[in-house]
Order: C-alpha cells, then structure tokens, then sequence
C-alpha cells in the first residue's frame, strides 16, 4: 500500500502560504460558494433572509476591524464614524438626484471616500498609543456625530437622509432579480450583492495578510519598536492600516444605507462602535475568518431579539408590558456580556475553538 | 461681564464632577494601566443607590451618600476581584474592552432596575441659589465645589501621609519593586477600585442633586470625562482636576458665546467641545500637560 502524506505537511513555505492548497480546503470552497448560491433560494422568509443580510453587512466591516486591531494592533472605537460616512457618500454619490454613479461605482467612490478620511485620522495613530488612540477615536464618534446632525445639505440633519441607490449590475437588477423566468424579492437580491462583497472582501484582506505587509502589519501590532528596528515603516503600515479599515468600514456602511435605504444619524453612534468590537471579539482577534463567524453570530443578533422579544421572559415589548427590561437594554447587555465572557474565558474567540475542533480530527484517532 | 463670571462659575461647577470621575480614572490607571470605561456604569449606579437609600429606605440624605458611597466602593472592588483580575497580564486592548463590557451590563442593570423615569434624588439643596452680586450661584453646585475641594484636599493627603497611600504609590512608580518590599499589590488594586468607585458615586450623587435630575443617561459624564483626563495627562491626579475644569470652563463658555460668535459650527457644540480641545492638546503634547512621558524599549 503506498503511504499516504499527512494533511499537515508541507514541504515548501510557499505550501503553506497557499489559499486552497489541500483537498479538504477545496471542499469546503465548493461547499461555500454552494451555500452562497442556494441559501436564498431555500431560505424564502423575508425575516431570515434580513438576518442574514444584515451579518453580511456587519462582516464586510468587521473584516475591516479586524486588519486594523486585530493585525495591526491600533484600538479603534471609532468605527462607526466611518461606518456613518460610506453610508452617506452612497446617498450623495449613488442618489439619482445627486450623482447618480451605478452600482460598482458609488460603492467604490464610498469606499476611497472612507478610506481618504481614514488616512487623515491615521497620522494620530503614529503620535498616540493604545490607551491614548482609543479615546481619541471615542471622541470621533461622537465628532462624527455632531458633524452628521449639522451638515443638513448633505446628511439631511437630525432627520437623516434617503437613500436611493442604483442596483443593477450588468443588466441584473438586485432590487428586483429575474433569472430563469423565476422572480427574486429585495431580500434575495441583496443577499447575493451583499455576500458576494463579503467575499471578495474576505478574499482581500486574507491575500493582504499572508504576504509582505499583512507580515509588517503583525510585526507592528507584537511589538512597534523592534518592527521599526528590523525595518518596517511604522507611518505606512498604521496610516495604510487605518485607511484599509475605514475604507472597509465606508463600503459596509454603503451597503447599510443601501438596504435600509434612509440613514439618521444616531445609528452611528458609540453602540455601533462596541458591536463590532464585539463581532471580532467573539469571532476570533487577528483572523479573517473569525470576523465572519463573529458577524454571522452577532451581525443578525438585534434583529433576532428584536423578533422573539414577545418570547423571551422579562423583556418588555410594549408600554403596557410588565418586563423588567427593554429590548434596547437587552441587546447591550447582551453585547457587554459577551465581550467579557469572551476575553475572560476564550480571547481567542470562536475561530480558536473551531481550529481545535479541526486539530483534534486531524490527528484523529491518536488527538490528545 | 455678569455673564461671563456666571458662566465660568457653572463652568468651574461643572469641572468639579468632571474632576471627579477624572480622579477614579486616574487612581486605576497609575494602579493598574487600566482605563476603566465602566467607571460611567459607576456613577449613575452610585447616584441610584443613594436615590434607594435614601428615598426607598428613607435614610436622612447625608447618611443615604455615606452609605451609597461605602457599597459603590465596595462593587468596584468586587467587580476588580470578580472579573478584571483574571485580565493581569493580557493586552492592553483585551482590559479595555472588558471595562467597555462592564460599563454597558452596569448601565443595563440600573435601567433594568430602576427604569428610565427622572427620580428625585431628594437633596435638601433642591433649586435654591445664592444672589452674588449679579451673579446667581445655585446651592447644588456650591456643594459641589466645595465637596471636590475637600475630597481632593483628601485624596492628596491619603497619598502622602497614610501608609496605604504610600505604598499604593510605589505600587504606581514600580510594581515588582513595591512586591519585593512586601506591598501586597493584590490588596493596592482593590483599594484603587474600591476609591474610584467611591469618587464616581460622589460625582453621580452631585450631578443628580436637584429635582427630577436623576435619569440613567447620567453616567453618560464619564465619557465627558475622559477628554478631562487625557488633557491632564493619564497618569497626574493634579492634571485631572485641572483637565476637568478646563473642560468644564470651555463647556460652559461655548455655551454661552457660540450662538454669537460662531453659530455656523451648529447647535450643541459645547457637547463635543471636550473633543476638540482634547485633540488639540494631545496635537501639541501627546501625554497631556502633566502626562509622564512613556519611555519606549525595544
């Protein structure tokens, strides 16, 4: 019988660089792109299919989050702000009343737009360290904030903006899908859309850290001062870092408006900011994969409350109702639960307990 | 110029409370390099358990702060006990993040118990004020002045002359040192915790004194706080009580000049006001004014 090489060995660096080198990774690709392509079709409540659009969205910028203190070290609290700014450059750029750019356009122009201002937020990051940064990014929020509410021409004020953007790619309208004579809702489409970015995005981030300056990044964020010594360019690596991030967070944030279709500006606020430090929390710090699982978890969690309040015993749904708590409270201290269960028991989040599921099967039957 | 003495009289007001959760942060973090975000979940518990004592269990309000004073340091020490001292020795990012998910259980646990409706604290100040000479000075905030001034008067005696102060200090400047002279650095961050949370109960029983002031969103102090701290420096007592009242003074004088000096800047800007003097000072010195400067290894 000839022998038969173990999954975990590789003979080359390169192998073990490699994206989808062994036959269980290429499996478990085809089972992705299977899942990507059939869950609406059997999924056909509106409800689910919301759930899932909205973990779509929360993962394209936890992906963003996670390069940016996962990777690269910085603490960001300031993520909602971006969050906030690429939904309302999808409203100026992709209205037909304004711009009126299509599809991929608006959506890229919210991106650089997100990531222009990160880049001017970056240079903080090279002054200011770990405690320091974090406040300073609390203060954006609630700069951001302010600015939001002021800007009326462009943000419509306090009573927040519609938004109104061009879907159709390639003669394919995801608003309002037909393929094979079958018709798909907004749902549907947007969960195509919204999962397809999710993966390109993931593709990205995971081609960004597994070579040259994903290295530089993590050099950075184990140890600033040696990364410098053996000759990382601290300025390029944390400004580039910061503007990746945010130009993440801004297409995520496109995406929202885009869904929602109309954005107020007290969405993006601090709460905003702690859920998706929670997502990457949860999911797994400093893995790409980790911030998906996190948002698949957590992205679709208000929503979920939301719907089964009437279910859960003690939460109040109506004025009438003699709960003990709100729906609103219940979602943050659900949130504040987790990010100290996760840190305290698990840092490593759901990824790690999923990589030790794996090992221990790799090396079955001899696992310890 | 009557105007302008009233406000920087509310602006030093409203230094003071700042000054005084400032303080809490200060005292954790020389302790333990923590900042602790749920020093806010802090005050507005602190500022409710004095309404329960003194409103539900109808204790006179002087003994109603002592003894909501007392419990509130004795829930910080027990949350440091409980959940951050199994953090010691993870990064900084994973600590911060865990006091960011106590402050949002500690707020939801005083909404889930006490409900979102304004309380009457039931301080005996209410809205009475003194007439000086143009200048009306509220009695609440006179208090306030001059319990800070006390505290602080206090506090730096606390750190200079008691033991316990001493080697929290030492604790401070050099953690294995202080260890290896028998200080018992375990009993240093309870002590620090459980003062912070006094100082924090003290600041929310100041800012809900008045009628129908007490609301949750009033923990919301802390995050005003905090620019007041990072002016002052993380690691300077001194530099706290002066960042809060720059912040305070700034507050206060936007609020009251903006409208005619610059209203295009919108409405509410005294709100984020704190901000943007925080950047400024962190642009010109990225420690703060009193902020020791971190020396780096490699």
């Amino acid at each position: 019988m000839r022998a038969r090489t173990h999954g975990l060995m590789t003979r080359k660096y390169s192998d073990d660089l490699r994206l989808f080198g062994s036959t269980n990774a290429k499996l478990g690709l085809l089972a992705i792109l299977l899942l990507y392509a059939f869950v609406p079709v059997f999924v056909q409540s509106a409800f689910w299919l919301s759930v899932l659009d909205y973990a779509g969205i929360a993962a394209v910028g936890a992906l963003g989050l996670n390069l940016l203190t996962g990777y690269t070290g910085q603490v960001s609290l300031g993520h909602a702000f971006f969050i906030g700014i690429g939904a309302y450059a999808a409203a100026k750029l992709g209205g037909p009343d304004d711009v009126g750019l299509p599809l991929p356009l608006w959506l890229l122009g919210a991106t650089l737009m997100g990531a222009f201002v990160g880049a001017l937020i970056g240079p903080f990051a090279l002054r200011l360290r770990g405690n320091y940064l974090a406040i300073v990014t609390l203060g954006l929020v609630f700069l951001g904030e302010h600015v939001f509410r002021n800007a009326k021409e462009i943000t419509g004020g306090n009573s927040g903006t519609s938004v109104q953007t061009a879907s159709t790619l390639l003669g394919a309208d995801f608003k309002d899908l037909q393929f094979l004579g079958q018709n798909f809702s907004f749902n549907q489409g947007y969960f195509w859309l919204i999962w397809g970015i999710v993966g390109i995005a993931a593709l990205l981030c995971k081609n960004l850290v597994r070579t040259r300056p994903g290295r530089a990044m993590q050099a950075v964020r184990d140890r600033d001062v040696a990364a410098e010594v053996i000759g990382v360019q601290l300025g390029r690596y944390k400004v580039g870092a910061f503007a990746m991030s945010s130009g993440l967070a801004a297409l995520a944030g496109a995406l929202l408006g885009s869904y929602q279709q109309f954005v107020t500006p007290e969405q993006f606020n601090l709460f905003l900011s702690i859920q998706y430090i929670a997502i990457i929390i949860v999911g797994g710090v400093g893995t790409i994969f980790g911030s998906i699982l996190g948002a698949l978890v957590l992205g679709g969690l208000p929503g979920l409350i939301d719907q089964y309040s009437a279910s859960i015993p003690g939460v109040t749904t109506g004025s009438g109702d003699s709960g003990f708590i709100s729906v609103f409270s219940l979602n943050q201290a659900i949130f504040g639960l987790l990010i100290v269960l996760f840190l305290v028991f698990e840092p490593r989040g759901l990824a790690a307990l999923w990589l030790r599921v794996k090992a221990y099967f790799k090396a079955w039957p001899f696992s310890y | 110029m009557d105007e302008f003495l009233q406000l920087c009289f509310n602006g030093t007001a409203l230094g003071a409370r700042y000054a005084l959760v400032a303080l809490g942060f200060v005292i954790i973090y020389r302790a333990t390099g923590v900042i602790n975000f749920a020093q806010g979940g802090l005050v507005a518990l602190g500022a409710y358990l004095a309404y329960a004592l003194g409103d539900t269990a109808t204790l006179p309000f002087l003994l109603a702060v002592i003894g909501a004073v007392l419990l509130s340091g004795l829930i910080a020490a027990g949350t440091e006990r409980v959940v951050l001292r199994r953090m010691v020795g993870q990064p900084v990012f994973a600590v911060l993040m865990v006091t960011i998910g106590l402050l949002f259980i500690l707020e939801q646990l005083v909404t889930s118990i006490w409900g979102f409706r304004a309380l009457n604290l039931g301080d005996p100040w209410g809205v009475q004020t003194v007439d000086a000479g143009g200048v009306v000075l509220a009695t609440k905030d006179l208090w306030t002045i001059g319990i800070t001034a006390g505290v602080l008067a206090a506090f730096f005696a606390f750190f200079r002359f008691s033991k316990l102060g001493v080697a929290m200090r030492a604790t401070a400047f050099d953690q294995e040192a202080a260890l290896a002279q028998g200080i018992s650095a375990r009993r240093v961050f309870a002590v620090s915790w459980g003062i912070s949370g006094a100082l924090a109960c003290l600041a929310g029983v100041t800012l809900a004194a008045g009628p129908a002031a007490l609301t949750p969103g009033i923990g919301a102090i802390a995050l005003v706080a905090f620019p007041a701290m990072i002016v002052g420096g993380l690691d300077s007592p001194i530099g706290a009580v002066l960042g809060g009242l720059i912040i305070g003074l700034t507050q206060a004088l936007t609020s009251g000049y903006q409208e005619d000096l610059f209203p295009w800047a919108g409405a509410n800007l005294s709100q984020v006001m704190p901000y943007i003097v925080m950047v400024l000072i962190l642009l010109i010195r990225p420690y703060g004014l009193f902020g020791t400067k971190e020396v780096r290894r490699i």
